[in-house]
C-alpha cells in the first residue's frame, strides 16, 4: 500500500516537533531560566541560531521549551475530550432514542452554542490565568466533537450482523460497545484527535496571547508572541519565529490526519 | 412548516435558559468581591457594605439570577460596576465595531471562498485544484492573531496603507471607519476562508457524483455547464450551515483580533471586565454572544426547512 503524501509530510513535521520537545528536557542551547540582559535582542549568530529576546534568552531554546507547553496542553485536552466525549457518544449510541440519548445529545448541542473561545476565556478568568485551566477550558470543548463522531459512527455499527450475532450469544450493550463498537471505530477517532489536537495548540497560543494561558517564565508560543508585539517596529523577527512554529506544527498535525483518513477509510480513497 | 418552526423555537428557548443558567453560575464563582474591588485597599467595611447593598450583591442567588434574566428580557443590563453606566450603553457603543467587523470578515470569507471552492472542484486533480488545497491548509494552520501581527507589520509599518490599529469613530465618516476594519477583517477571514473554500470543494465533488449530474451529462451538458447547473445549487446545504457556524467563530474570533488593533469592540469590553472584576459586564456580552450564535443557528436551521421539505421532518 502506497502511503499518502500528506502523511509522510505531515508525520515528519510533527516528529520534528516532538524530538524537539524530547531533547529540549535533555538539552537546550541556553538556559531559558538565566537573563542575560546584557544579550538582549542579538540578530541570530553562531551563538545564538535564531538571536535573543528582550530579556537576553535565546530563541531557539525558547522555542524549543514552548512547543513543550503547546503539545502538553493540546494532548491533555485531547485526553479529556477523549475520555468524557467517546464513553458518553457510545452510551448514546447504545441507547438511541431513549431519554439518555436525548440528554447526551442535547448537553452537546448546548456546548456547541456557546462561542468556545468566550468560554475559555471565562474560565481562565474565574479560576485563575494558569496552563491548567486553559487545558480545561480547550478540554471541555473535546467533549461535545468525539460524542458526536463517536455516536454517529457507533449508530452504523449497531446496525451490522456482526452485532447481531454477539447480542444473541448474550453480551449486553456495554460489552458490545467496548469489544465489537470501539476498536471499529478507533480509526476514525484517531483521525478527529489529530485535528483537535491542531485546534487545542491554536486555541492554547490564542489564549497564552491574551494573558490567560501559560503564565511567565514558562515559555510559550503565544506568549512570546504577545511579548513581540510590542517590539514589532524594531525586533520583527521576534514576532516572526514563533508564529512560524505554531503554523508548522498545526500544518504538520493537519496533513498528517488528513493522510491518516485517506489510508483508513478506503471509502474516501476510491472517491478522491 | 409551522410545526417545525414551533418546535425549534422551543429548543431554541430552552438552549437560552440552560445556556443562562451556566453563564450566571460560572460568573458567580469568580473570586474577589467586586463592591472591594472597586473601592480599593483602605475602604471601610461599612462603605463597602454600602456599596454591596447598592449593587444588589446582598440578595440571594435565585433573587440575583430572576432579576437579571428578567432585566435581559426587557434590554436592561444592569450597572457597570466599573464604569458606572448602564451596561447596555457599554454594549450599544461597542457592538458597532465587532458586529461589522464580523460582517465584513464573513462576507469576505464568502467571497473568497467560493470561487476557490469552485475552482478548485471544477478542476480537480489537476495543478490549480493542488494549489489551491495546498493554499487553504496552510491557511487553517495560520492563528489569526499571528496573521494580524503580520498585517500589520507589511500593511501598517512598511508600506503605511493602514493605520497599525486603533478605531476613529463612525462619526468621523464611514471610510476612514471601513479602513480601520479592514485589516482586522482580513486577518480573521483568511482562516475561515480556507475552511469554506475546502468544504465547497468536498460538497461540489460529492454532489458531482450524484445521478442527476450523470443524466445531465448525458443529455450533452459539459462538465462546467452541469456544475454550474445543476450541482452547485444542491452543494449550497453543507457551505451554508458551515457559514452559519463561521458567524460565532468570527464573533469569539474578535475579541483576540481586537487586542491585536486596540479596537474598542466588545472583545475588549468583555476583556476589561474580567481583569476588573465587573461580572454584570461579563455576564451580559457572554450571554449576548451566546444569543447570537443560537439565533443565527436557529435562523439558518428555519432558511433549510423552507427551502428542502425533506429536513422538516426532524
Amino acid at each position: 500500500m502506497r502511503l499518502p503524501i500528506q502523511l509522510i509530510i505531515g508525520a515528519l513535521l510533527t516528529s520534528f516537533f516532538v524530538i524537539a520537545v524530547l531533547v529540549s528536557f535533555v538539552w537546550t542551547p541556553h538556559d531559558v531560566t538565566v537573563l542575560t540582559i546584557a544579550d538582549k535582542l542579538q540578530p541570530p549568530s553562531a551563538k545564538y541560531w535564531l538571536g535573543t529576546d528582550h530579556f537576553g534568552r535565546d530563541m531557539f531554546s525558547m522555542l524549543m521549551v514552548g512547543a513543550r507547553t503547546s503539545i502538553a496542553v493540546a494532548i491533555v485536552a485531547v485526553g479529556i475530550g477523549m475520555g468524557i466525549g467517546v464513553p458518553l457518544g457510545l452510551m448514546a449510541a447504545a441507547n438511541k432514542g431513549s431519554l439518555l440519548d436525548e440528554v447526551i445529545m442535547r448537553g452537546n448541542d448546548l456546548i456547541f452554542a456557546f462561542p468556545s473561545l468566550v468560554i475559555a476565556i471565562l474560565i481562565t478568568a474565574v479560576f485563575g490565568p494558569s496552563a491548567v485551566n486553559a487545558i480545561l477550558a480547550i478540554g471541555i470543548f473535546n467533549i461535545p466533537v468525539f460524542a458526536r463522531v463517536s455516536r454517529g459512527a457507533a449508530l452504523s455499527i449497531w446496525t451490522l450482523d456482526y452485532i447481531l450475532a454477539a447480542r444473541t450469544f448474550g453480551k449486553g450493550r456495554v460489552r458490545i460497545s467496548a469489544e465489537h463498537i470501539l476498536p471499529n471505530i478507533a480509526n476514525l477517532l484517531i483521525v478527529q484527535g489529530t485535528i483537535q489536537f491542531s485546534l487545542g495548540i491554536l486555541a492554547e497560543a490564542g489564549l497564552s496571547y491574551v494573558g490567560l494561558g501559560a503564565q511567565p517564565p514558562t515559555p510559550s508560543w503565544g506568549r512570546m508572541l504577545a511579548d513581540a508585539q510590542t517590539m514589532i517596529y524594531t525586533k520583527p523577527m521576534l514576532a516572526i519565529l514563533p508564529g512560524m512554529a505554531i503554523v508548522l506544527m498545526v500544518l504538520g498535525l493537519n496533513l498528517m490526519g488528513d493522510g491518516l483518513r485517506d489510508l483508513l477509510d478506503p471509502r474516501i480513497r476510491r472517491e478522491r | 412548516m409551522i410545526r417545525f418552526a414551533a418546535t425549534r423555537l422551543l429548543s431554541l428557548a430552552l438552549s437560552l435558559l440552560m445556556a443562562s443558567i451556566v453563564v450566571f453560575a460560572v460568573v458567580e464563582v469568580i473570586p474577589g468581591d467586586p463592591a472591594s474591588y472597586m473601592l480599593g485597599l483602605n475602604a471601610t467595611p461599612e462603605a463597602v457594605e454600602a456599596l454591596r447593598n447598592e449593587l444588589g450583591l446582598n440578595g440571594s442567588l435565585w433573587a440575583r439570577y430572576i432579576g437579571w434574566v428578567s432585566g435581559m428580557l426587557v434590554g436592561d443590563f444592569g450597572q457597570s460596576y466599573t464604569y458606572r453606566v448602564p451596561v447596555s450603553d457599554l454594549i450599544a457603543q461597542r457592538i458597532w465595531v465587532s458586529l461589522p467587523l464580523a460582517m465584513i470578515a464573513l462576507l469576505m470569507s464568502t467571497l473568497i471562498a467560493f470561487p476557490v471552492g469552485l475552482i478548485a472542484a471544477a478542476r480537480r486533480g489537476k495543478f490549480s485544484d493542488y494549489s489551491i488545497m495546498g493554499l487553504t491548509q496552510l491557511g487553517i494552520a495560520v492563528p489569526n492573531f499571528w496573521f494580524a501581527m503580520l498585517l500589520v507589520l507589511v500593511f501598517a509599518i512598511n508600506l503605511h496603507w493602514f493605520g497599525a490599529g486603533g478605531f476613529p469613530g463612525w462619526e468621523n465618516g464611514i471610510l476612514a471607519g471601513l479602513k480601520a476594519l479592514t485589516l482586522p477583517a482580513i486577518a480573521l477571514a483568511l482562516p475561515q476562508a480556507s475552511i469554506l473554500a475546502r468544504v465547497m470543494r468536498s460538497s461540489l465533488l460529492e454532489t458531482l457524483t450524484q445521478d442527476y449530474i450523470r443524466s445531465a451529462r448525458a443529455k450533452g451538458l459539459t462538465r462546467a455547464q452541469a456544475l454550474r447547473r445543476h450541482a452547485l445549487r444542491n452543494a449550497m446545504i453543507p457551505v451554508l450551515t458551515i457559514i452559519g457556524l463561521q458567524f460565532s467563530f468570527l464573533l469569539a474570533g474578535a475579541i483576540i483580533i481586537e487586542n491585536v488593533f486596540y479596537l474598542p469592540g466588545l472583545g475588549q469590553l468583555i476583556y476589561k471586565g474580567i481583569t476588573q472584576r465587573d461580572l454584570v459586564v461579563v455576564e451580559s456580552v457572554v450571554m449576548l454572544l451566546v444569543f447570537a450564535v443560537i439565533l443565527v443557528t436557529f435562523l439558518v436551521d428555519l432558511a433549510y426547512a423552507a427551502v428542502d421539505p425533506r429536513l422538516r421532518k426532524r
